[in-house]
């Protein structure tokens, strides 16, 4: 026997196995909105952004203001959506959409504008950007797709991973001490005078989208009646740049992400909710669903 | 909405500032976003004074990069639009430049630079990617205005942003001047332009410096869009070289400057002309595209090619690109500041610059040309 001893590798927890073709990959619908040119979205599987993608083209359809409606995007994988959508577009820089939207907005106030930007984009590169834009009350309306990775250049930390997450360059998770803390964005932009409605959604569970869709349009209505800046933030899954299995994606969102990044609406009407009265209000409704599950099942 | 336009304004003594704040409007411009900074401030003021005045809005942007981005914004709504600063100012843009130029959007650049130091900037770009601003400088207000309405015209023709190279006399100094329309003939319809209008028919558009298209739709792809600007850029290189020059016939030595320093070289070399002196000069208007050719015709019969510039030597480099090798380039300008860094310098002296160009002249390219002026002689 040798002295020399081979150390066991320490377990990283749940990683993506690329050799077995995953069985949640398949279409399981033919249906699209109106506003897309093609059903094909580029996203890997189990990604979240097409599910906002096809929320916000609904809302805006439903609301009626499709054909005044401008985008622009900001750069990350939902940049592809660009091509798909049959949206007047405007590609914008890493960070820098709210700025854009803002001068389309200046010269065409009749029409709705709105970004799209992720967490690397709109918290770490742009953060001046859209607290400035929403200082000013700008009549747009802000969307973040925020899975808490830079998922375009292959799972690195942003400024909204939260304490523990396991990203490219926090490999034993993000520690508060060497990383800092994340940025809850949606808290940060609920305080500014200009800021009209807040809401932090998910696309994590059926539920969940639909009323992520209900803030979209309440988010567009604000923008409609011109009474400052809209902002929603919407989590989503991002299962290749969290290295867990696509099916897995929801359950690790809901766990890890959707603790701290609490969903709800921040901010209705010009009135402030807290993230802690979120948290309470969240888990009031979720005792009342499990308490009627245990009484014989929901009537409503 | 129809609105009436101060389009004409009576002769009157403005600043710089103001008369390319006035120019840009009876040009169409209804969009300008800037950050305060010496020497650019007031042409920011004048927008915010007279753009409300047309219908027109602007902002007082948090910072640079969120001003050429609100221009970027309006531009591309089909609005003509400007944006500026210092060259300080326009380092923290340059990102956005370089993707305004490939997403082909007509921006008009105000650069109220300290000195000339920033003409690499402008006529380099400090941003990423194979572009080119189209440059103008002028050297004077009247010049200003006239190319501030030039610029916004040749950045519709060619989707190219154009840059007016100004500086501390450009923006300050103030002369009597009218601002009138000026007819420069027709440009391309903005058939690319977005307001919503399009979203959901089928034929909504794409605003992207990244090449891509529509799905469904010919896809130009990311090199054939970069060669597709290029071969814009060979053509604005063909067509719109401007350049002033004067008493180059017999000129054994040429001077060669731009923007306000050339005002006073000018002068200069028109009192030496008066003294017998065999001195012609070359003035870039079009710093890009430079006036290669010109440079080089003048060189041909030349004994010596003197620059005067107001930094270390940068237009130099292009001097002697033209030049190559018909005679010697000496660059006779140097760093001169105030004390304040914003460039009213002490060597911008029509005595000093007469030695200089003299010096030259009699000693040629190996002469050793006077010091240059101290901070105090401007300080007083």
């Amino acid at each position: 026997m040798s002295d020399t001893t081979t150390p066991t590798p320490t377990p990283l927890g749940p990683v993506l196995d690329t050799t077995v073709v995953p069985e949640h990959a398949r279409k399981v619908g033919d249906l699209k909105p109106d506003l897309l040119l093609t059903q094909e979205h580029h996203m890997c599987p189990g990604c979240g952004e097409p599910l906002v993608l096809r929320s916000f083209l609904e809302a805006i359809t439903e609301l009626g203001v499709a054909q005044r409606s401008v985008a622009v995007l900001g750069i990350g994988c939902y940049t592809s959506f660009g091509m798909t959508m049959d949206v007047d577009l405007i590609q914008a820089l890493h960070g820098r959409a709210p700025s854009v939207a803002t001068g389309v907005k200046r010269m065409r106030p009749e029409s709705i504008v709105f970004t799209l930007q992720g967490d690397g984009d709109m918290v770490n590169e742009g953060l001046q950007e859209v607290l400035h834009t929403a200082a000013r009350g700008e009549s747009v309306t802000c969307i973040l797709l925020n899975n808490g990775v830079f998922g375009e250049t292959g799972g690195h930390m942003t400024a909204t991973t939260v304490l523990g997450q396991r990203t490219k360059n926090s490999l034993d998770g993000r520690d508060a001490e060497y990383h800092g803390y994340p940025i809850l964005i949606g808290d940060l932009i609920s305080r500014l005078e200009g800021a009209t409605y807040v809401a932090r959604g998910s696309v994590h569970n059926a539920g969940a989208v639909a009323r992520t869709k209900k803030m979209l349009k309440r988010a567009f209505e604000t923008q409609e009646r011109r009474e400052g800046f809209s902002f929603v933030e919407v989590l989503t899954m991002c299962p290749t740049g969290w290295f867990v299995p696509t099916g897995d994606g929801p359950d690790y969102m809901h766990e890890t992400l959707g603790e701290v990044h609490v969903m709800g609406e921040l901010k209705v009407d010009g009135t402030v909710r807290t993230t802690e009265a979120l948290h309470e209000e969240n888990l009031r409704k979720q005792r009342e669903v499990e308490a009627k599950l245990a009484a014989g099942g929901l009537d409503d | 909405v129809t609105v009436t336009l101060p389009t004409t304004t009576d002769r009157r003594l403005m600043e710089g500032s103001e008369a390319i704040a006035l120019a840009s409007i009876a040009a169409g411009c209804r969009f300008f976003a800037g950050y305060p900074m010496t020497p650019f401030t007031e042409v920011l003021e004048h927008f915010a004074k007279h753009l409300p005045e047309v219908g027109g809005t602007c902002i007082n942007a948090e910072s640079e990069l969120e001003a050429v981005g609100m221009a970027w914004g309006a531009l591309a709504t089909g609005e003509r639009a400007a944006t500026g600063s210092t060259g300080q100012g326009l380092s923290l843009m340059q990102e956005s430049f370089a993707e305004i130029t490939l997403a082909e959007l007509p921006l008009v650049i105000f650069d109220m630079a300290r000195g000339q130091g920033d003409y690499f900037q402008a006529t380099r770009g400090g941003g990423h990617g194979d572009y080119r601003h189209i440059v103008l400088a002028p050297a004077d207000i009247h010049e200003a205005a006239e190319l501030t309405q030039l610029a916004f015209h040749l950045a519709d023709r060619w989707r190219n942003p154009v840059l007016v190279y100004g500086d501390y006399l450009t923006a300050h100094t103030r002369e009597s001047v009218a601002v009138e329309p000026i007819d420069f003939g027709p440009v391309p319809d903005k058939d690319w332009a977005v307001d919503g209008s399009l979203t959901g028919t089928g034929r909504s558009r794409l605003v992207s410096p990244l090449g891509f298209e529509k799905f469904g739709r010919p896809n130009p792809g990311i090199e054939r869009h970069l060669r597709a600007i290029n071969d814009k850029l060979g053509m604005i290189e063909e067509a719109e070289v401007r350049a002033e020059t004067g008493y180059l016939d017999d000129a054994e030595t040429v001077v060669v400057a731009f923007g306000s320093p050339a005002k006073f070289v000018r002068y200069v070399i028109g009192q030496l002309r008066d003294e017998g002196e065999k001195i012609g000069y070359v003035r870039p208007i079009s710093l890009w595209p430079f006036p290669t050719e010109v440079v080089a015709e003048a060189s041909a019969q030349a004994r010596t090619v003197a620059v005067f510039e107001l930094c270390a030597g940068q237009m130099i480099d292009d001097v002697r690109l033209s030049v190559i090798g018909r005679a010697p380039v000496v660059g006779i300008g140097g760093i001169s500041t105030d004390g304040s860094g914003f460039g009213v310098a002490p060597l911008l002296d029509t005595e000093l610059i007469r030695e200089r160009i003299l010096a030259v002249h009699r000693g040629g390219a190996d002469a050793t040309l006077p010091p240059l002026p101290d901070n105090e002689r401007a300080m007083g």
